[in-house]
């Protein structure tokens, strides 16, 4: 079995992977970052002792990971709140801050962050004056792009901290061709008893959707696609009408096929439960999966040609034929 | 991969993947007396790849890769390929190893307790240990020390002791020709030899030893010892860590209940058997 497939049934269902190739489904597990989620839908099983210790170092590994994400959030909450703007939580951490199933083992590498396009240089500011520093030449041309074309502003990473912050107004590039309703997302983020914000459960999928499908190359894409899974599962389960809010919302946002396209393909690898309405066959699917399942059990990336199709995809769809010639050259020439 | 070879060192099982048959002849033959992981099962990966597709036959030049990787680690020639191994199994146990407390040092065991050496590169803790090993001690391990969050006692990691420069000639006068790997000329870090840890330290690698003392030795100066406060001795072991502030609390304690357990000296030493000579007679102290 390739063994990204092997790690998909894994998570699926548990109880149906043994005597497997366990070091593969390791390898693929840690390639993927999901050996954490993996390592909690595994506990309590009879396993062999090795692989046991090794999930439980990382489950161990994974809430050392929450405390250190939910810390870096009250940290830039700290930072912005003299400012009185809006600073909703975006994916991972989000996620471990609003306590839901997909934060369980969900490993976080960044701070993400939305707040008002309006307030961007402000929140910039405090942030350096907190700590923060600018990664990217402040006059080159990666600053010029993010500053002119991107959802976010170049990253900044924290002094003595050693983590990284991304600062989102929207999120999808500004030269993508959906436009996401940035002050929607805002306007119905929703307060958590800690005093922090994430989006409402439709936008949290509809952002997920477009990370994923959208935007970028799909590169890690079975932990976009598992976070995906939990948030509908939870979401659907708890909300009659969220499959009607979410439609909604998706269309707001321009993402509808985004989220439609996401949704089956969770369901066709996770099992996520999606109304009969929402499958519908679509011709290209295939390909979103077997660039998804790229991965063998050497913790390797596998069809070359493949990724970097959905390499110039994303490429193509973030920006106009003539801005990507400029843009790719000078990334070639510099 | 193509080729591959498992690996068990003390609690460790690796399994290591190239492109190339050379780098892991050489490690065959380097770990030939070492047991292959019991169960079949690995903890970490290491993959030894081409650097970019037509790196594999013309020029080659070998990447480290693996389950944990640096983005920016520099790629090393094929002939430096049993290093290349040797350094992808070292930084699975550095940025991996979530298991034990994971300290950058050498150690060595007597009658059931161990002695733990530190210090920067070149302090001298890797080939002390490895001279200590033949010279009536076995070797625990002369590049990382675990230690067990629960029980605090060490448990043994004798992977081959890479040694460096000066030091092969040392152990070259002292150790079986067939217990060395292949003389490594012009690497990052100079001349390289790997040797192969004696017949006890290999056959009792599942045997776990007790800290007794800490050592931070210095080489290169006259003789001297100073004591080594419980404060000092913990900064320097977080620094020696890498894997001390993932651990969270259970890091905190277990290092902390091995500096309430052990004194901790640093000494300075002029040459390696006036070390030998002052590690004998603190343990004999210790002893009595």
């Amino acid at each position: 079995m390739r063994n990204a497939r092997l790690l998909v049934q894994a998570l699926r269902d548990p109880g149906s992977v043994r005597n497997c190739d366990w070091a593969g489904l390791i390898s693929a597990a840690r390639a993927e970052q999901l050996i954490g989620s993996l390592a909690f839908r595994m506990a309590g099983r009879d396993l062999p002792p090795r692989v046991a210790a090794t999930f439980e170092a990382a489950r161990n590994d994974a809430a050392q990971a929450r405390t250190q994400a939910l810390w870096e959030g009250e940290m830039a909450r700290r930072a912005l709140a003299p400012l009185g703007v809006p600073m909703i939580l975006l994916k991972g951490t989000a996620f471990h801050a609003a306590n839901l199933d997909a934060s369980i083992g969900r490993s976080v590498g960044d701070l993400d962050i939305l707040v008002p396009r309006a307030s961007l240089r402000e929140v910039e500011l405090a942030l350096i004056e907190a700590g923060w520093e600018r990664v990217k030449a402040a006059d080159g041309y990666d600053d010029f792009y993010y500053r002119r074309w991107m959802h976010e502003l170049p990253p900044l990473i924290h002094r003595t901290r050693d983590r990284m912050i991304d600062v989102h107004h929207t999120i999808l590039p500004l030269t993508a061709r959906p436009r996401p309703d940035a002050e929607a997302l805002i306007a119905d983020s929703v307060a958590l008893e800690s005093g922090l914000r994430v989006l409402s459960p439709a936008d949290m999928i509809v952002h997920a959707a477009a990370h994923l499908i959208a935007d970028g190359d799909l590169a890690g894409g079975l932990r976009n696609l598992w976070d995906i899974d939990r948030l509908l599962r939870e979401f659907g389960a708890a909300d009659p009408d969220f499959w009607a809010r979410l439609q909604a919302r998706a269309g707001r946002h321009q993402l509808a096929r985004a989220v439609h396209r996401a949704a089956r393909l969770a369901d066709d690898l996770y099992g996520t439960p999606i109304p009969p309405s929402w499958r519908v066959r679509a011709g290209v699917d295939p390909l979103f999966r077997a660039r998804l399942l790229a991965r063998n059990g050497w913790g390797q990336e596998r069809r070359k040609l493949l990724r970097f199709a959905f390499y110039l995809r994303s490429h193509w769809l973030r920006m106009p034929p003539l801005m990507l010639a400029r843009h790719l050259w000078i990334k070639a020439t510099r | 991969m193509r080729h591959s070879l498992s690996i068990q060192i003390g609690p460790v099982a690796f399994r290591i993947g190239s492109a190339w048959r050379a780098p892991l002849d050489a490690l065959a033959r380097l770990y030939a007396a070492y047991p292959a992981p019991r169960d079949g099962i690995c903890d970490f990966t290491v993959r030894l790849e081409p650097e970019k597709p037509w790196r594999r036959h013309f020029r080659p030049s070998v990447a480290i890769k693996g389950d944990y990787i640096l983005p920016d680690a520099a790629p090393l020639s094929l002939a430096h390929g049993l290093l290349a191994a040797e350094m992808g199994m070292n930084l699975q146990m550095a940025l991996g190893q979530k298991q034990y407390l994971l300290l950058h040092a050498s150690s060595v065991e007597k009658d059931g307790r161990a002695l733990i050496m530190t210090g920067e590169s070149g302090a001298g803790k890797s080939t002390l240990a490895a001279l200590l090993g033949e010279r009536g001690w076995r070797l625990l391990g002369d590049e990382f020390a675990l230690l067990d969050l629960d029980s605090g006692e060490l448990l043994p990691f004798p992977r081959a002791v890479s040694l460096k420069n000066g030091a092969i000639r040392a152990l070259e006068a002292e150790v079986e020709p067939d217990r060395f790997g292949p003389r490594l000329e012009g690497t990052p870090k100079g001349e390289i030899r790997h040797m192969r840890p004696n017949d006890e330290a290999l056959a009792r690698m599942g045997e776990r030893a007790r800290p007794a003392l800490i050592l931070f030795p210095r080489f290169g100066e006259a003789e001297a010892v100073r004591g080594v406060g419980a404060a000092e001795t913990f900064m320097r072991f977080t620094q020696a860590s890498t894997n001390y502030v993932t651990l969270g609390a259970r890091g905190f304690e277990a290092l902390n209940r091995l500096i309430a357990g052990s004194p901790a000296l640093a000494i300075d030493y002029p040459d390696s058997d006036s070390a030998v000579a002052m590690v004998e007679g603190f343990w004999r102290e210790l002893a009595a």
